[in-house]
């Protein structure tokens, strides 16, 4: 009730400038998820507006439906004062409004001019007018004060560069509003700083900017307004300037935690998983040090591109380490493969369950056997024991409480919480001694999530180690006995008992202003 | 919604549960089914002789040389890739195994049993070389299938080439050609029977060994696959090891009938046998396929080559009708997706 005050008060008081875009009641739903409800977002010249909230909280979904990605399943745009209905992204573009996403659109093998003008290519008498098209990008780049040759090869541009291209393509025609998605995740600290530049450049010719990001002191830095999403709706809107760092965490997390968390014993043994000084060869984790121990659940926190997930992967062999040394029950498994791993009794849950988790096309049994084929009862010797994998996989089902309990159906047809189920249920169909969640509750709504914290406990209750990476702040200070906090590739800080609050965690979690 | 649900007249909501029946059955049997039962239907109607039991077992035993292929094209098409060197595999097995043979019953005109084993051991061996080297390639150093099978067909049609000088290799022992190519037992043409020993191996293979869920795994989704503790690496190698042996017994199989060791034998291999597979429900992106639909597949290409034939369809106009079929079946799987797709929803 509050919140609407706020957003009608603002609204009020700023009545001067013009509203560019606004988003009415948009609300998006894909199969077995909600991803928007009823979330409205307005947009003024010259204003950078940020989108605020935790992963999966629906910011994404809202900029693709306004970018012209998805169309939304319920609402209205409007732009400049009329409705609009977007179709695609050219679409969009056409009308001035354009996204930046994390993932760039950039053909890698092509020039930055070809880049640019990619599907509006400069045409005269029928052949590409190249003479004008680099003009053109010149003038484009120049106007924007980048300096990246016309002709180079996006390929072998940085990735700061990259992104520059890709805002430039937001200038082909006139720009009026655009949109940018954590720019910042894989910059650094100066090419931070140009594009906070470019943006007050942007501003002041007239454009809105839609900006997402995680870091508190970005939004000081640049913003004026921000929209907190949560759970695919929308929580409040309010000036930067009212908003306070303890305000806007407590606006992103501000569910009752108390009931969605489970209360767990921990009873830490002796330590299981102990690694010291490791790198990647990619050189996302350096020199990294940490340990787990049976009984406890340890919690690996930090923004998305810290390298938390990497770390995770580097001790189970899915990522080739450079130096460092990881040991597992006693026994030195630097670089060992993930079979051998997995031999030992380390299981990791991957992340993303459509690109690593789960093989889609297949069935639930097929899946949830996958690991375990070389041991029984999945089978004896050289044959499988196909009685035997059913029986189990269905009685994991079961405890798992799978939605439709049948195996045989293939797994893209299951529900995102049920997917999630059979990745969990994988893992429990051989022996584990230390599980690794990797981000385990994103896109999965609150039903699920409570469903696969219990299960998480139950787990550690009954003796195994537990390694939590995640990016929800709420997960990591609620479940973990122990956490430890990764910003940009290293360790950061160790957190232990009542030390684990929102606060200290924060506090490594984003960058800061000096004060 | 519930509302508008409730109205629609019934003889509406039949048809429309009859055309939903439909697409199930679409979705769940692929294309398959359908063409086979048009081909049946229209080639006898257009030859009395065509649903003859002489022409049907006819059309089995001809049908049992690129059912073999297949098979072994269906693990590179599981596995996310596929295999172009079929047509090379199988006449340098021909061929070699028509010289070793040769070669060996020249040395010792009575070994004649020897000399056929000899003979067919170093043909299927260099059949299976290739396989190796397409595995090397394909598993170890990520060279994409299209290009490493690419490479080795040329390669392997060349070597036919240039051991027999493009002339056929002759002086076989006909005890060979009679035993296995034109050998019968119990009435049942003797192909017949290798074929259907080397589908149950498939089958167990496919379905109940470690090895192929593996296949499977790896084609539907290869990162899954290695973090579930798969040596994805070496299941790639022997899914194109395994395909290049299934396709040297074909070539021996050929060659016994043939009669004589030949370069240009399996040309058509390749589009077929993959033409076979997709037919037969087997994906492209790898991931899903049936053995017995697979077989099926090849037994509908020979069907209707056999059934062109009685109809006196000249012999050009066949291979035109077969690319045909291949476009339609892949179209057909583009459909299947579509329309399973929007079933989910």
């Amino acid at each position: 009730m509050v919140d609407t005050v706020v957003q009608v008060s603002g609204a009020l008081e700023d009545a001067g400038a013009p509203v560019l875009l606004a988003a009415r009641r948009i609300s998006k739903h894909f199969p077995g998820v909600v991803a928007l409800d009823d979330v409205g977002l307005e947009l003024r010249r010259g204003e950078v507006h940020v989108l605020f909230g935790e992963n999966g909280a629906g910011k994404s979904t809202l900029i693709s439906v306004i970018a012209g990605v998805h169309r939304p399943t319920s609402g209205s745009i409007e732009f400049r004062g009329q409705p609009i209905e977007l179709n695609s992204v050219h679409q969009a573009r056409q009308l001035g409004i354009s996204a930046v996403f994390q993932e760039f659109s950039l053909v890698p093998q092509l020039t930055v001019e070809e880049n640019l003008f990619l599907g509006a290519e400069p045409v005269a008498g029928g052949v590409l007018d190249k003479r004008t098209m680099r003009a053109k990008a010149r003038e484009i780049l120049d106007r924007l004060g980048f300096e990246i040759r016309p002709n180079a090869r996006v390929a072998y541009l940085s990735r700061a560069e990259q992104q520059m291209v890709e805002i430039a393509k937001a200038f082909r025609g006139e720009l009026s509003v655009l949109i940018l998605d954590e720019p910042t995740a894989s910059l650094t600290e100066r090419e931070s700083q140009l594009l906070f530049s470019l943006i007050e450049k942007i501003k002041a010719l007239g454009a809105g900017i839609i900006y997402i990001t995680h870091r508190l002191n970005e939004i000081r830095r640049i913003g004026d307004r921000i929209t907190v999403l949560r759970d695919g709706r929308h929580i409040a809107t309010l000036r930067v300037s009212e908003a306070s760092e303890t305000r806007l965490v407590e606006l992103m997390t501000g569910r009752v935690i108390a009931q969605i968390f489970p209360k767990i014993n921990f009873r830490p043994g002796e330590r299981l998983l102990d690694v010291s000084n490791l790198t990647t060869v990619a050189g996302n984790v350096r020199q990294v040090s940490l340990n787990v121990r049976p009984g406890e659940i340890v919690g690996i926190a930090g923004l998305i591109g810290s390298g938390k997930s990497e770390l995770a992967r580097a001790c189970f062999g899915a990522e080739p380490v450079a130096s460092g040394e990881v040991v597992f029950a006693g026994e030195r498994v630097t670089g060992a493969t993930p079979r051998a791993m997995l031999n030992r009794g380390f299981f990791y849950i991957p992340s993303d369950r459509r690109a690593e988790g789960l093989v889609m096309m297949r069935g639930a049994r097929e899946n949830i056997a996958l690991p375990s084929l070389s041991i029984r009862p999945f089978s004896q010797g050289w044959l499988l024991d196909r009685r035997g994998e059913r029986e189990r996989t269905t009685e994991l089902a079961r405890r798992l409480q799978l939605v439709p309990l049948n195996l045989e159906r293939a797994v893209e047809q299951f529900s995102g919480g049920n997917q999630q189920k059979i990745r969990v249920a994988k893992a429990l169909s051989r022996e584990v001694r230390l599980f690794v969640f990797d981000e385990p509750t994103v896109g999965v709504d609150v039903g699920t999530r409570v469903a696969i914290y219990e299960f998480i406990r139950d787990l550690c209750e009954a003796g195994a180690a537990i390694l939590l990476v995640s990016s929800e702040l709420p997960e990591i200070l609620n479940l973990s006995n122990r956490v430890y906090v990764m910003y940009r590739g290293s360790l950061r800080a160790e957190l232990a008992g009542a030390n684990i609050t929102e606060d200290k965690v924060l506090s490594h979690f984003f960058e800061r202003e000096a004060a | 919604m519930a509302a508008t649900t409730e109205r629609p007249q019934q003889k509406e909501q039949l048809g429309r549960s009859a055309w939903l029946w439909a697409q199930h059955l679409f979705v769940r049997l692929g294309v398959l089914p359908f063409l086979l039962f048009i081909a049946v239907v229209a080639f006898a109607l257009m030859s009395d002789r065509f649903l003859g039991l002489q022409n049907l077992t006819n059309v089995a035993r001809q049908s049992t040389y690129l059912a073999m292929v297949a098979m072994g094209q269906m693990l590179a098409l599981l596995t996310g890739g596929f295999d172009l060197s079929v047509g090379t595999t199988v006449a340098l097995t021909s061929v070699i195994g028509a010289m070793a043979m040769t070669a060996m019953i020249g040395a010792y005109p009575d070994a004649v049993v020897l000399s056929i084993a000899v003979g067919m051991l170093a043909g299927v061996a260099a059949g299976i070389s290739i396989g190796i080297v397409n595995g090397i390639g394909v598993a170890l150093f990520n060279v994409s299938p299209f290009m490493m099978t690419l490479g080795m067909a040329s390669v392997g049609f060349g070597i036919s080439l240039y051991l027999t000088g493009g002339v056929p290799v002759y002086g076989m022992p006909p005890e060979f050609g009679k035993a296995l190519g034109f050998g019968h037992w119990l009435g049942i043409p003797v192909p017949i029977y290798v074929t259907v020993a080397l589908a149950l191996i498939m089958y167990v293979v496919l379905n109940w060994t470690r090895m192929g869920r593996y296949f499977y795994a790896i084609g539907g989704n290869l990162k899954a696959s290695i973090l579930s503790g798969i040596n994805t690496r070496f299941y790639l190698f022997m899914a194109y090891v395994l395909c290049a042996a299934l396709t040297a017994i074909s070539g021996i199989m050929l060659t016994a009938r043939l009669e004589t060791g030949e370069a240009n034998i399996g040309a058509t291999m390749p589009l077929e046998s993959i033409a076979a597979c997709v037919i037969g429900g087997v994906s492209l992106r790898g991931g899903t396929g049936r053995l017995m639909n697979v077989v099926l597949g090849a037994i509908f290409i020979n069907l209707v080559q056999n059934g062109m034939n009685l109809a006196r369809i000249e012999s050009y106009l066949q291979i035109v009708v077969i690319g045909i079929l291949l476009i339609i079946a892949v179209v057909a799987d583009q459909l299947r997706q579509r329309v399973m797709a929007k079933l989910r929803d």
